[in-house]
């Protein structure tokens, strides 16, 4: 009876998530529509838990319960704040696009300059045309639910042989406490292009807040693309983020994710190689503490032949904090020499933190060289005994070994001051452990 | 007072007593000799004597500079004048030497309240011993020991040696695994710091390496104690002879 109770009611609060924000929802009557269905399915689906095999080890409805209300647009204050954080969150030379609490503030965007070089538009603005940026093909409960919630992103074009001049920084910030916000971005890369898109995830003073982002990346032939994406937010926030990424032909692809922030976290990546010829280098740490949940999931489809995929990921765990990396890789029954690779490696700094690894092969073709490999374990005693014989205390000694184990996956970051700028995230994280 | 004083002192590894009751003093200046066949508790003894973790001291005492060494940390043991060069020195990966280096230079004086090197004065430093040592430059740029041979292990261990001038040094095995060439280098190395303020603690198994790094006292260990000491003659004695006496004896 009670537990029949339970579910009423909070099917009743999850429509109420949809109909109180629906108002303030942009689109066109054919996106509503869309917006409508998506919602449906996630109403049908609910939260993700831990009997859906993708979220085995991710139980969002344990994790976190509920989604809470769409947050209200920033207001002036809001945006002042948030004018002071894009200062302190910028990265030098990057040009900016900003999001607050799920709204484009353009006042604090790099528009114009980027606009010169590249098409630039708002979600809110192209949804009033396009009912399709709301559309990908997944059948998952919270990119359902980003498709009907979706309030902004930015919407980026690329064209064909455009050399950015300098890398773009899409910045989300949160301002809200107990709120949710929902975004969506659209990039695409032309043929040729040269390009290094940023995106960084950061509380502005908020607390409890939750986060659902969507990315759809598709990239050209003969294309050069950098996309790295870093996590900090509150350590009480929620970030669920999905990354959908399409890569062309001879085009080279390197991704780097960093999360040190949310007590629940989870990217899942879906990337198809489309275009034969191409490499992927996906890559990423995660440094968890206290009771924080991390979640990287990688799906790279070799969907055609002569594609290399790496994957090189840390975890570095301390007191009761749970990290989750699902890997898979896909080779196609056309995906004949594809060369795919992946690496797990967890650190735990206490007996109470747990990693849950899970790389995965699905083979179709026979003349393949894929392999993987995960680890899980502390550091070595008889490293850290050597450094402490030379002078180091134990935390200094497990700083650096821990930057060493981390290093493994940074060195991936083809681009130096971007690879410089996440060693000194990984050494600002370790400092506050002393 | 002695520099370093180890009384009656019993340990235990795994429950097994490895140490029975050793003795042992060394004052500043001094060159001492450690010699005994494989398994008689030689790296147990400067292990204890490092702080490495693992093994129970049951009876006994070291004493450095007059201090209780057993109830310091390893670290602060580094930073109050005991290296041990290891037998095994470990590989490091990710980890540049030189990183290494100098933020274990920087520990140490930090602990003893001394202001940290700049990077030029670290930098001449480094490059001086390195170049004395026959270590080249891009040695120092890889992860600690990682893809060193042998030789080029040995003569890390005593780079760090010359850097961070302890006053108690102890040798654990630095001839193993070396050639006669590599053996005169690391050794001159060694010689070079010797000084009436330092004392070395030499550990071998073979008298070979005792023609290069001349003993002022020369001790032979068997079964978890000191079985004998003596002058510098003692090792010849043992070349001649072998170890099996004192096996005995034990
Ligand atoms: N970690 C350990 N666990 C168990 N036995 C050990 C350990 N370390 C040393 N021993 C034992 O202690 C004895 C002395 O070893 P060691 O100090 O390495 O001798 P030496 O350096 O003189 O060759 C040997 O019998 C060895 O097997
Ligand atoms: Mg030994």
């Amino acid at each position: 009876m009670n537990v029949a109770v339970a579910k009423t009611g909070k099917g009743r609060a999850v429509s109420d998530l949809f109909t109180s924000a629906e108002g303030r929802l942009p689109g066109s009557p054919s996106v509503i529509a869309v917006r409508r269905e998506a919602f449906e399915t996630y109403e049908r689906l609910g939260l993700p838990h831990r009997r859906i095999e993708e979220w085995k080890y991710t139980d969002l409805r344990a994790l976190v319960g509920e989604v809470l209300p769409l947050s209200a647009a920033p207001d002036a204050a809001a945006l002042k704040r948030a004018a002071d954080a894009v200062k302190v969150h910028a990265i030098a030379g990057a040009r900016k696009l900003v999001l607050v609490d799920g709204v484009f503030a353009s006042d604090l965007s790099d528009v114009k300059a980027l606009a010169s070089e590249v098409g630039f538009g708002t979600l809110r603005e192209a949804l009033e045309k396009d009912a399709d940026l709301l559309k990908t093909a997944s059948t998952d409960a919270v990119i359902a639910l980003n498709a009907a919630m979706a309030t902004d992103g930015v919407v980026l074009s690329i064209a064909d042989g455009t050399q950015l001049s300098a890398p773009i920084q899409i910045i989300h910030l949160a301002t809200a406490a107990s709120a949710s916000a929902f975004t969506r971005s659209r990039v695409m890369v032309g043929k040729g292009a040269r390009a290094t898109i940023i995106e960084s995830f950061v509380a502005v003073g908020a607390k409890a807040y939750q986060v659902n982002d969507a990315v759809v990346l598709s990239i050209g032939d003969n294309a050069d693309v950098a996309h790295i994406r870093l996590m900090d937010d509150a350590p009480d926030a929620v970030n669920i983020s999905s990354h959908f990424v399409t890569v062309g032909a001879n085009t080279k692809l390197n991704f780097f994710n960093m999360t040190t922030g949310a007590a629940v976290s989870r990217l899942q990546g879906f990337i198809t190689l489309a275009g034969e010829g191409s490499e992927l280098s996906a890559n990423g740490v995660n440094l968890l503490q206290k009771t924080e949940h991390g979640d990287t999931t990688l799906v790279v489809d070799h969907a055609v032949p002569n594609c290399v995929s790496r994957e090189v990921f840390r975890a570095v765990l301390d007191d009761r904090a749970h990290s989750v990396f699902q890997g898979r890789i896909i080779v196609r029954p056309d995906a004949q020499k594809t060369d795919g690779k992946m690496m797990i490696r967890a650190l735990l700094l206490s007996d109470e933190a747990e990693a849950d690894n899970k790389p995965e092969l699905e083979i179709f073709a026979d003349d393949v060289s894929c392999g993987h490999g995960a680890t899980a374990g502390a550091l070595d005693d008889s490293l850290l005994f050597y450094l402490k014989a030379r002078g180091l205390p134990e935390k200094q000694a497990q700083a650096l070994l821990i930057q060493a184990f981390v290093g493994e996956a940074i060195e991936q970051i083809a681009d130096d001051g971007l690879r410089e700028h996440v060693i000194g995230i990984a050494e600002r994280w370790l400092e506050r452990r002393q | 007072m002695a520099l370093l004083e180890v009384k009656d002192l019993k340990v235990r590894v795994e429950e097994r007593e490895i140490l029975h009751g050793l003795n042992l003093t060394v004052n500043e200046g001094e060159i001492h000799a450690i010699m005994g066949p494989n398994g008689s508790g030689k790296s147990t003894l400067s292990h204890v004597i490092a702080g490495k973790p693992g093994y129970e001291v049951t009876d006994g005492q070291i004493l450095f500079k007059g201090e209780d060494l057993l109830e310091m940390a390893p670290e602060e043991r580094a930073a109050k004048g005991v290296f041990l060069a290891f037998q095994y020195p470990v590989e490091i990966p990710g980890v540049a030497t030189m990183t290494f280096l100098r933020t274990a230079l920087n520990a140490q004086r930090k602990a003893r309240g001394e202001s940290e090197y700049s990077t030029p004065d670290f930098l001449k430093k480094v490059r001086e011993v390195s170049k004395s040592l026959n270590i080249p430059q891009d040695m120092l740029k890889r992860g600690v020991n990682v893809g060193f041979s042998g030789g080029e292990k040995k003569r890390n261990e005593v780079l760090q040696m010359a850097l961070f001038e302890p006053s108690l040094c102890i040798l654990d095995e630095m001839d193993s695994g070396l050639d006669i060439d590599a053996l005169r280098i690391a050794a001159d190395g060694v010689n070079a710091l010797h000084s009436p303020k330092r004392a070395m603690v030499v550990i071998t198994h073979y008298q070979r390496l005792l023609n290069y790094i001349v003993p002022d006292i020369v001790h032979v260990m068997s079964k978890g104690r000191v079985v004998k000491s003596g002058g510098k003659e003692l090792a010849l004695e043992l070349e001649a002879s072998g170890y099996a006496q004192f096996e005995d004896a034990a």
